[in-house]
């Protein structure tokens, strides 16, 4: 039932002008080492790619391939060993934490509160970057929060309690923290992976319609293949530290690369969206 | 969505200062000699409105000049233990933190006997020398916590359980220094071991120094205060805090020396009084909620109004001896910490 990858077809966002590119990572490396006199042990290699307004990037690969380093190196949190990082122009990693925070709204796997704070305060945080010193909330603020929690349809848990709430509704609440900082580059660092399958995709529908209507450049560390083959515009395909492919889903997705780089046997069908899709078999 | 105001604060705290002020009368009223409620309330508006001269009943200048002060210092001391509590929570990420059970206290307490005994071999002038014992306490309270920070992280992170276990060994490891400075320096000034590591608060400082920490307390207090906000979004972690806008390592070390400089300066004049940096702060979180903006205040206010009623249960429920503070705030917080234990650690 496997059918062979369809050969690669010419991606046409070859030649862009680059005023249209928001997010440019120009051969950015990293290296991580426990104890700076050792070699490192866990290194990154240069690499590069670029996104535009309203554009979502998936950074794929198995586990321990370097995804999560990326996603920190973009968000401007590690400094890379070598390469550049930008955004609008600016490297992000020397924007000061609240023009950053303005500009990058990181969304992490979970959140965990020292002492439990109702939905509409958590969201609140998000409006920190936007204010100086000892603030308090406008009235915009509180548009602005009941806005972000409205487009992640999350709306009647305004006033629920952020500990009494399902781990599903958590992650769209941790998702309307990051539209409240509206933000231009949108991250996630596997935002799926509590989630069951429904949730996934209705994550996922989302982000998607959220990148198109407020032209957010969203990148996504995932490990669901099939997902980010249907929702991705661009896929980075990482493994041990290296970038073994960067581009549309249709070109990187090929068999024998997938099975190489995830170890399983899998096959790859394009539907008649021109997306590919991806399924597990079995080893045998 | 109801977002906190400056007037809703405000308010809150007009409310919590009228009991402080309803539990300082009382505390006034209580004691060996009996004074009428009405007088001494009407006693300690003049003294308020700084008019000492018009002080009416015979008892007056007694209950002001022996019972006030020693309440004041009960606001002072209460107020920047809680407020260091507070901070040390959101600082750690661990709702047992306290400067007592961390040891910080025992740090401040070793520091305040160095500086008292370095004042007696140094004969430094008596204008200085007031200001040795806190400067001694808020370094010994600094170097304490950083310790205990060192010691409670495992493999890059701050681990709940090693924090506080670190912070237990460092507060009996201390107290043995303590004991230790005390039976082999039989020094005159030095006070008791019993003294710093219970806490006290019968031995009044000079008038001079009640000044200078009241001013102190407001200077470290207001500088928490301005980290108010970052310290909410600390409470999700360093990471994600960063994240959204927050300069972690300089919010870290401004609480960090703010609430080393409130455990010092209250340390230096009445020794180690323990818990009331851990119970006050979560009563009052029950109350208010955790946002520091409204929590600072109320935990400045609460802790006050805790150790004054702690202070006069010491005064008088053994009377006419008397017990220890640090006895009394034990007695309420040790089960308090138990409860959190079992039900707020992971």
């Amino acid at each position: 039932m496997s059918s062979p990858a369809r050969t690669p077809q010419p991606s046409g966002d070859a030649h862009r002008a680059p005023s249209d590119v928001r997010l440019s990572v120009e051969q950015a490396s990293y290296a991580y080492s426990p104890n700076p006199s050792q070699a490192p042990s866990f290194t990154l290699e240069a690499l590069s790619f670029q996104a535009k307004p309203g554009e979502i990037v998936a950074i794929l690969g198995p586990n321990a391939s370097g995804k999560s380093t990326l996603l920190q190196l973009i968000s401007g949190a590690l400094q890379p060993l070598s390469g550049r990082i930008f955004l609008n122009g600016f490297e992000t990693h020397s924007l000061p934490p609240k023009t950053r925070a303005q500009r990058i709204a990181f969304v992490q796997q979970e959140s965990k509160l020292l002492f439990p704070s109702r939905v509409w305060e958590f969201v609140m945080h998000g409006r920190h970057a936007h204010g100086r010193g000892v603030r308090f909330e406008t009235g915009s603020d509180v548009l602005i929060v009941k806005n972000a929690l409205a487009q992640v349809g999350a709306e009647h848990l305004s006033d629920r309690w952020m500990n009494k709430i399902s781990g599903g509704e958590k992650q769209r609440v941790i998702l309307a923290r990051a539209l409240a900082q509206q933000p231009l580059l949108l991250l996630l660092d596997e935002p799926t992976l509590h989630l069951d399958i429904g949730a996934q995709v209705d994550l996922l529908e989302t982000l998607r319609r959220l990148a198109a209507a407020n032209r957010y450049t969203v990148v996504v560390v995932t490990h669901e293949l099939s997902l980010a083959g249907e929702y991705a515009d661009q896929i980075v395909l990482m493994q041990k530290g290296k970038c073994l492919r960067v581009g549309p889903p249709a070109s990187v997705y090929q068999r024998d690369l997938l099975e190489q780089v995830f170890q399983a046997p899998l096959s790859v069908e394009m539907t008649s969206s021109g997306r590919p899709r991806v399924t597990l078999l079995s080893k045998d | 969505m109801r977002p906190l105001t400056l007037s809703r604060i405000l308010l809150r705290c007009a409310i919590l200062f009228a009991i402080l002020f309803v539990t300082v009368v009382i505390a006034l009223k209580l004691g060996a000699v009996q004074v009428s409620l009405y007088g001494l309330g009407r006693d300690l508006i003049h003294v308020l409105l700084r008019q000492s001269s018009a002080l009416s009943t015979d008892y007056g200048m007694i209950v002001v000049d022996i019972r006030l002060p020693r309440i004041l210092l009960a606001i002072i001391v209460g107020a920047s233990l809680s407020v260091a509590g507070t901070s040390f929570q959101a600082l750690l990420r661990n709702p047992l933190a306290d400067p007592y059970v961390l040891g910080i206290s025992s740090g401040a307490a070793v520091g305040s006997i160095l500086a008292l005994i370095l004042e007696n071999q140094l004969s430094i002038s008596p204008a200085f020398s007031g200001l040795l014992t806190p400067l001694g306490a808020f370094l010994g309270a600094a170097i304490t916590i950083a310790a205990v920070y060192v010691l409670g992280r495992r493999q890059g992170q701050l681990d709940s359980f090693t924090l506080l276990l670190g912070g237990i060994i460092t507060a009996s490891f201390l107290s043995a220094i303590i004991m230790l400075l005390m039976s082999t320096l039989s020094s005159g000034n030095l006070r008791g071991a019993s003294y710093w590591m219970m806490g006290s608060l019968s031995t009044l400082p000079p008038s001079s120094l009640l000044y200078l920490i009241g001013i102190g307390f407001l200077v470290a207090a207001g500088i928490i205060y301005t980290t108010a906000s970052d310290l909410n979004l600390l409470l999700s972690g360093e990471q994600e805090a960063m994240h959204l806008g927050v300069d972690v390592p300089r919010v870290r070390i401004v609480v960090y020396l703010g609430a080393s400089l409130l455990t010092g300066l209250a340390v230096s004049v009445s020794g180690a009084i323990g818990y009331v940096g851990l119970l006050v702060p979560h009563a009052m979180r029950l109350i208010f909620g955790s946002d520091h903006r409204m929590l600072l205040p109320a935990a400045a206010l609460g802790g006050a109004i805790a150790l004054v009623i702690a202070d006069t249960i010491a005064r008088t429920i053994a009377a006419p001896s008397e017990l220890s503070v640090g006895a009394v705030t034990a007695i309420f917080g040790a089960p308090f910490f138990i409860y959190l234990l079992r039900s707020r650690l992971p």
